[in-house]
Order: structure tokens, then sequence, then C-alpha cells
């Protein structure tokens, strides 16, 4: 029993930081989206518009709900769920601080599931995300919903060969799908993490991501120029914020296991800086990447369908399996 | 502490169990505070001002279909190799000239697929 309430205090907490973050990374967005464009951002909902992302949550919950006459109404009702929920199960595997902390006289570890076949779960949790959009897409029954949500189908699960593909180097290199193992595989100081060796595999497992997340450059899904909003033109008020608030939240999630999975997770970078714990090296490193996914959003113009496409296809793909073969090649010979 | 495979259950249950709380609890919020008001034309599709013209589910492009095929085989040959990763070391050469002949394979299928132009858009 004991266990199990240690359990819950983990999930609350880490539910609580992980998806706490989400409305100041809103928050930050706007306000570096406009300071990429030379403008002010948001400035009225409190100092400097720091509430602005709790007066849009406030907007969107007093806002009517419409489900279309001639959508499919339980799919229409269910697709935002089936984005949103998978993102919490992923949060389960990734570990945020060493195994078997003595906390209250009780061993903790400090993760939620240790899973042996984590990455597998990671990858196959990440495609559940297509139903959401195809099943939103679909229920709609409009031509943007539709169009949106083929292309992004398409477009998501083409990116997911490459990125299940760039992992494999990695994961010849630690010897094991679990997240933990993977994280205690990169121990000591910086030069140890697997973005150094994988530096082909990280490129690529990243990019991929952008296109997995449907974020600019890649969000061709809601292309607003030509589809309105994709898969979301029919959705109002909350349903529409679980989508967006879903996309954030799998941006914090897909985040934690680039960290985890190249730059060490929990880990500090040099052994001396051991003495922060790694809860908050783990949160920096995260926000960091999220910083990154801004920074690319604001900076490049959106890709072309068959841009796009084709540097799933055409690029990436041969280039993780050269990846994983010459790292089997070196492991090998060592 | 029962068994590994039950505190998983548990685990990844409880989780889910936090996501879909969060999920419901904010749809339902919007539904109570959230104000109704009846007119036929709020149910109509959206179409940039324009009136609909019928249903949306119309065929489209086959080229899409022939992605998700692809993506199925790519895929499974990608979970495929994830076993082979983690016992590297304990297979040997033996292995590693197996899985290369399988990635030799699978690139056939690829170019092929690459030259049938199931890789181009226009």
């Amino acid at each position: 029993m004991t266990d199990f309430i240690f359990l819950l205090i983990k999930a609350i907490l880490w539910v609580a930081v992980g998806v706490g973050m989400v409305p100041f990374i809103i928050y930050f967005e706007r306000k570096f989206a406009g300071f990429f464009q030379s403008r002010m951002g948001p400035t009225y909902a409190g100092p400097w518009g720091a509430l602005q992302s709790f007066g849009d949550m406030a907007k969107l919950l007093s806002k009517e709900d419409l489900i279309p006459d001639w959508a499919d109404k339980p799919v229409f009702r269910i697709a935002p769920y089936i984005l949103f929920v998978p993102a919490f199960i992923t949060m389960a595997l990734i570990p945020f601080g060493p195994m078997g902390v003595e906390i209250f006289g009780h061993t903790v570890d400090l993760v939620i599931a240790d899973f042996d076949a984590g990455v597998i779960m990671f990858l196959a949790l990440g495609s559940v995300a297509v139903y959401g959009i195809v099943f939103a897409g679909w229920a709609s029954n409009n031509h943007w919903s539709l169009l949106g949500s083929l292309r992004s189908g398409a477009q998501m699960v083409s990116y997911e060969i490459s990125m299940g593909l760039s992992l494999v180097g990695l994961i010849i290199l630690s010897g094991s799908l679990s997240f933990v193992d993977i994280v205690d595989a990169q121990a000591g100081n910086f030069w140890n993490w697997y973005f150094i060796p994988q530096i082909v595999g990280f490129v690529i497992f990243y990019v991929s991501s952008i296109a997995e997340l449907n974020r600019a450059p890649f969000d061709l899904a809601e292309a607003e120029q030509e589809l309105v909003a994709g898969h979301m033109t029919e959705y109002t008020g909350m349903r529409w914020g679980l989508f967006m608030f879903g996309e954030y939240v799998n941006m914090v999630v897909v985040s934690a296991v680039i960290v985890t999975l190249f730059f060490g997770g929990w880990r500090a970078p040099i052994e001396a800086l051991n003495f922060i714990p790694g809860f908050i090296w783990l949160v920096g490193k995260v926000l960091f990447f999220v910083f990154m996914y801004m920074w690319i959003r604001w900076t490049l113009p959106r890709y072309r369908y068959n841009q796009l496409m084709d540097i799933g296809w055409k690029l990436f793909l041969p280039l993780a399996i050269a990846n994983l073969a010459v790292t089997a090649l070196i492991v090998s010979v060592n | 502490m029962i068994s590994p495979s039950v505190d998983l259950i548990v685990q990844f249950g409880l989780m889910f169990a936090i996501g879909a709380i969060v999920a419901v609890a904010l749809i339902t919020i919007a539904h109570i505070l959230a104000p109704t008001s009846k007119n036929p034309n709020k149910g109509l599709p959206y179409e940039c001002g324009v009136l609909p013209d019928g249903d949306a589910r119309l065929p489209y492009n086959v080229h899409f279909y022939l992605v998700a095929v692809l993506f199925v085989l790519f895929d499974l040959e990608a979970v495929f190799m994830y076993p082979w990763a983690v016992s590297l070391a304990k297979l040997g050469t033996v292995g590693l000239i197996e899985m290369f002949l399988f990635i030799f394979i699978l690139l056939v299928g690829y170019f092929y697929a690459w030259k049938k132009g199931v890789l181009e858009w226009e």
C-alpha cells in the first residue's frame, strides 16, 4: 500500500511539473514569437502579459462546444482524447532521478514505470496520435479537415519509420530498451552522452519529432493558408483546446524522451555538478529542447508537401539505415 | 510490489487515469460553463462562407493508401531490428551478417517502391 501511495505522489508531482509547465511554455512561445518578429507579443494580461495563457484557458472553457450536424458524433467527441491521453502514459517511462533513493525510510525509484521495452512502448504510443488526427478529420465531414488529416496521417507514419530506425544505433550501443538502463549507460561526464556517437541518429530523431508533433516547418496538417486549420477546423471551445494543450504536452514529453535517450536524462553534464538534483537537470534540458522547437518554428518557412515526404523517405530513411549499419559494424569490430 | 507485470499495469494504468481525468475534467468544466444557443446554420460545416456542397468523404488520392502500406512494411521491419540490436553483442559476426542480408532485402524493396514512383508527389 505504501508503495502505491509513493507511486501516486510521484505520478501527481511529475504530471504537475510536466503539464504545469505548459501554460508558461505557451506564454513564452508567444512572447518569443513576438521578439523573433520584432513585436511585443502578449502584453495586456498581467505583468508583461504573463497571465495570457490563463486568460486563454478561461476563454476556452466558457466557449460554446459545437458539433457539426453532419459529423460522426461519437468519433468526433473521442478524437481529442486519443491525441491527449497517450502523452501521459509516455511520461511514465521517463526517469527523473536515480533508482533506489531513500525517502522517509522508503526505497523509491525515481521513475514511474521501469519498463524493459520502454523504447518500443514510446514508439507505439507515438503512433496512437495518428488515430486522433485521422479520426478528427474523418469525423468532421469537412473538406479541409479530411485533407488535413490525410496529409498529416501520411506525414506522421512516414516520419515514424525514420524515427524508429534512427534509434536502432543507440540501442546497439546501450544494449537495452529500458529508459532507465539507457540513462545509466550515459553515466559520467557529458562526452559519455549518446548524442556524440549517435549524432546522425539524433538529428534524424529530432527533425522527425518535429514532423510527428505537426509543428512548423512541418505543420502541413494545419497549414492555415490552404487548409484553414486542418483536422481542427470544426472543433470549438475546450475540445479544440484539448488539441492545442495535447500538442504542447506532447512537445514536453518528446523533449523529455530526447533528453533521456541522447542527453543523459537527469544526469549532470559534469560529475562535479551532481549535487544539483537530477530533476532540475531534467527540467532544464527539457526546456532547452522546447525552446529549440520554438526557435525552429519561428525561423524556418513551411516546407511543401512533396519536399516534406522526400526528406522523410528519400533522405532520412537511407541515412538511418546507414547509421545503424555503421554503428553495428563498429560495435562488432570492437 | 506484487509482480513486475502487475506493477507495470498499475503504473501505466495510473498515468492513463490521470491523463483521462484531466481531459474529462476540462471538457466537463467547459460543458458546465459554456453557453449554448440553437441556430440551424451553426451545424453546417465550415467552408469559408460558401454553402457546403454535400458530403466531404469523397474518394481521395490512392497515394495516401500506398504510403500507409509502405509504412506497415517498414515499421514492422524496424521493430524486428530492435531485439537484434539489443543482443548484437551476443550474436557476434553471424548476427551482423544475417542482419545485413535482411537490410539488403529491405533495400531492394525500398528501391523498387522508389522506382515505381510511390515516393513521388506532384
